[in-house]
């Protein structure tokens, strides 16, 4: 079970992975769209959590990539900026229930991960 | 202005035809006194031509031996006086003035005439009409005496007395209306004809005497109590006489009163009649176009108010979105402390450091609560239309608040049946009521009351009417109500977003929210009238 945190803030997405390393969900994270397809290509992971608004590549552009790497990862996106676009996008994408605005609840994104792995089959 | 354009003409052409009119009849006037005068003077002149004449035929007829007998003067006499009228006497003067023969009433007989001037003037003139005189006879009368020279150079005289009775006739048959006077005066003013207003007979008239002219005259005078007299005279050729006749204009002009009237009564009611559909006419267009200024400056200010709360809301939104980051790194890194004293054995479990932290997490959360509304505020959420009963609706609002009514004993009134299942977002709807009607407890007393009102407005809109016995709201508080962060309730715990908010989602649901508060503070009432399309179209989404 492999899930990857992407945000452009390093110390939101740093304490975030290590919150949900404290409940025993091991996560990586990154800071950039490059680097989080430069870590798709060596693991495969199950699970992505994308900041919708990242430098040179959005969450959406970057999730179609990563699911051409491997087509059964599984996506949650978040956002500081609750815009009806990125809502009706997001919903497309992953579905309405996988958008959350921050500040996100850590038990919120737990029950979010969870979902998301129930419906792939797979569990944490 | 309009009244003056069509007003001016008006005044212009009645004065006009005022002088007009009245020159006219005044002309009118004057040439109908000059008619009668005329008239009445060739009467009169007949009047002595036909005496002269005959007088002059009776001593062309008779010879002077004839004329000397008592006999044949009385025939002629009595003759003259079936024939004609009006001879009192005749008298035959031979050349020394002596009367050598009479006939009449009066002892005239040998009466000694030379040196009277009667006598020299017929003697140089052969002929002499005399002024009326009462004479010893004590009776107004006058003489016609003509000369006639005999063959032999010699000369008598005829002399016939007159009585007036006839000229008087003449004068009466004329028919003056209403003060009107016609009398004959001598060249010096003594009347010699009764007058109704100016003098007895042989008094001298109280007018001045017309100057000569050789044909009718008319003019207008003054008497003595400054009345306007239209005076007509003629001098009657071959006799002393002048007739005049005085009319009084004031009566005169009665039909000319009559006329002006009429005119008069025509140009005010022209004037009132012109005055009333101007002052109609302009009234209404005043109105409608102060109307349509009053719908434009509201149209404007709706368009600047609308815009404004654009602009609020895009602000609002980059607000959110800048602090939402920063309020998530902050959420995270106290959720960590929070997670490490709870899940760490080695960082000691400290109650009162946990309270902190958990203080800050839940600033963060409110913190995020606020941004929230504020993307709300921004119209960035989505809208899930579905058939609404909007009574149902406003009953589950009010649930929510059932029990804050109940204990501030509030009475709340709906009324909303009757009204179609209509398609919108529940939740947003939701919201609204829960807005406007927290707002509304907020405002009221104790024992206040709420009335909520809804109806059909036409096939496409609903409304509803939310109103409070609250302390209402101040007339310059009602501009600024549906902005951001305006709010009374300062220190009280308003966000002074709860109204924006909910002008926002109103505007989401394509209506319409107005507001009025009656009066002054603590003696009025607030009505929110929120105005729904029954239908949304299919449009998932609607942006402002």
């Amino acid at each position: 079970m492999r899930i990857l945190l992407v945000d452009d803030e390093a110390e939101l997405v740093s304490t975030l992975a290590e919150r949900l390393e404290i409940r025993g969900i091991k996560a990586d994270w990154v800071v950039s769209g490059e680097e989080a397809l430069a870590r798709a290509g060596k693991e495969n992971y199950d699970l992505a959590v994308l900041d919708i608004k990242i430098p040179r590549i959005n969450g959406i552009r970057l999730k179609k990539k990563l699911q051409e790497k491997n087509p059964n990862m599984k996506f949650i996106f978040m956002t500081g900026h609750a815009s009806e676009n990125d809502f009706k996008v997001c919903s497309i994408e992953a579905g309405p229930e996988f958008y959350l605005v921050k500040p996100v609840d850590i038990n919120t994104i737990i029950k979010k991960i969870n979902k998301a792995l129930k419906i792939s089959g797979k569990k944490l | 202005m309009t009244a003056g354009v069509s007003l001016i003409p008006l005044i212009f052409i009645t004065i006009i035809d005022y002088n007009v009119t009245q020159h006219s009849m005044e002309s009118e006037f004057l040439l109908h006194t000059s008619r009668v005068v005329s008239n009445t003077r060739r009467a009169i002149s007949f009047f002595f031509k036909e005496r002269r004449s005959s007088v002059n035929f009776i001593v062309y007829d008779n010879d002077f031996k004839r004329l000397k007998e008592p006999k044949r003067l009385i025939e002629i006499l009595e003759n003259l006086k079936k024939g004609f009228g009006g001879f009192i006497d005749l008298g035959v003067i031979d050349s020394t003035g002596r009367q050598i023969n009479y006939v009449g009433p009066y002892k005239l007989q040998n009466k000694d005439y030379s040196g009277q001037k009667w006598y020299e003037h017929v003697v140089a003139q052969n002929l002499y009409i005399s002024d009326i005189f009462m004479g010893y006879r004590k009776v107004p009368h006058l003489v016609i005496a003509v000369k006639h020279v005999l063959p032999d150079g010699a000369f008598f005289v005829l002399r016939a007395t007159l009585d007036i009775k006839p000229f008087e006739n003449l004068l009466c048959q004329l028919e003056m209306c209403g003060s009107g006077d016609a009398f004959i005066i001598n060249q010096k003013g003594i009347l010699q004809t009764p007058s109704r207003y100016h003098g007895k007979i042989l008094e001298k008239i109280s007018l001045e005497v017309p100057v000569f002219s050789a044909k009718t005259e008319v003019f207008e005078e003054k008497d003595l109590t400054g009345e306007n007299l239209i005076i007509g005279y003629r001098y009657i050729e071959e006799t002393p006489f002048l007739l005049v006749i005085v009319k009084k204009k004031r009566e005169m002009i009665k039909s000319w009163q009559k006329t002006r009237l009429q005119l008069i009564a025509f140009l005010v009611i022209s004037i009132i009649l012109i005055l009333a559909v101007t002052l109609n006419s302009t009234t209404h267009l005043v109105n409608r176009i102060y109307n349509a200024d009053e719908k434009r400056v509201m149209a404007i200010h709706q368009a600047e108010y609308a815009n404004k709360m654009a602009s609020i809301g895009r602000l609002a939104s980059g607000v959110a979105h800048e602090i939402n980051n920063p309020l998530a790194i902050i959420n995270e890194k106290a959720g960590l402390i929070s997670d490490l004293f709870t899940f760490k054995k080695i960082y000691a479990y400290d109650e009162k450091l946990l309270g902190l932290v958990d203080s800050i997490i839940s600033s963060v959360q409110r913190c995020g609560r606020i941004t929230r509304r504020l993307l709300n505020f921004a119209k960035q959420m989505d809208v899930n239309i579905e058939p609404v009963n909007l009574e149902k609706l406003i009953h589950e609002v009010l649930g929510f608040l059932k029990k804050e009514a109940e204990y501030r004993s509030i009475e709340v009134s709906v009324k909303a049946d009757g009204l179609p299942v209509f398609e919108t977002d529940r939740g947003k709807l939701q919201q609204i009521f829960l807005n406007i009607i927290n707002n509304a407890f907020a405002a009221m007393n104790e024992g206040g009351h709420l009335d909520i009102k809804a109806k059909r407005e036409n096939n496409d809109h609903i409304s509803v009417m939310i109103s409070d016995d609250g302390c209402g709201i101040p007339q310059k508080e009602i501009e600024h109500i549906f902005e951001p962060f305006f709010s009374t309730k300062t220190g009280q715990g308003g966000t002074g977003l709860g109204l924006s908010i909910t002008y926002g989602l109103v505007q989401d649901l394509g209506g319409n929210i107005s507001v009025t508060s009656l009066g002054e503070e603590g003696t009025c009432s607030t009505c929110f009238t929120i105005t729904l399309p029954i239908q949304m179209g299919s449009k998932k989404g609607k942006k402002a």
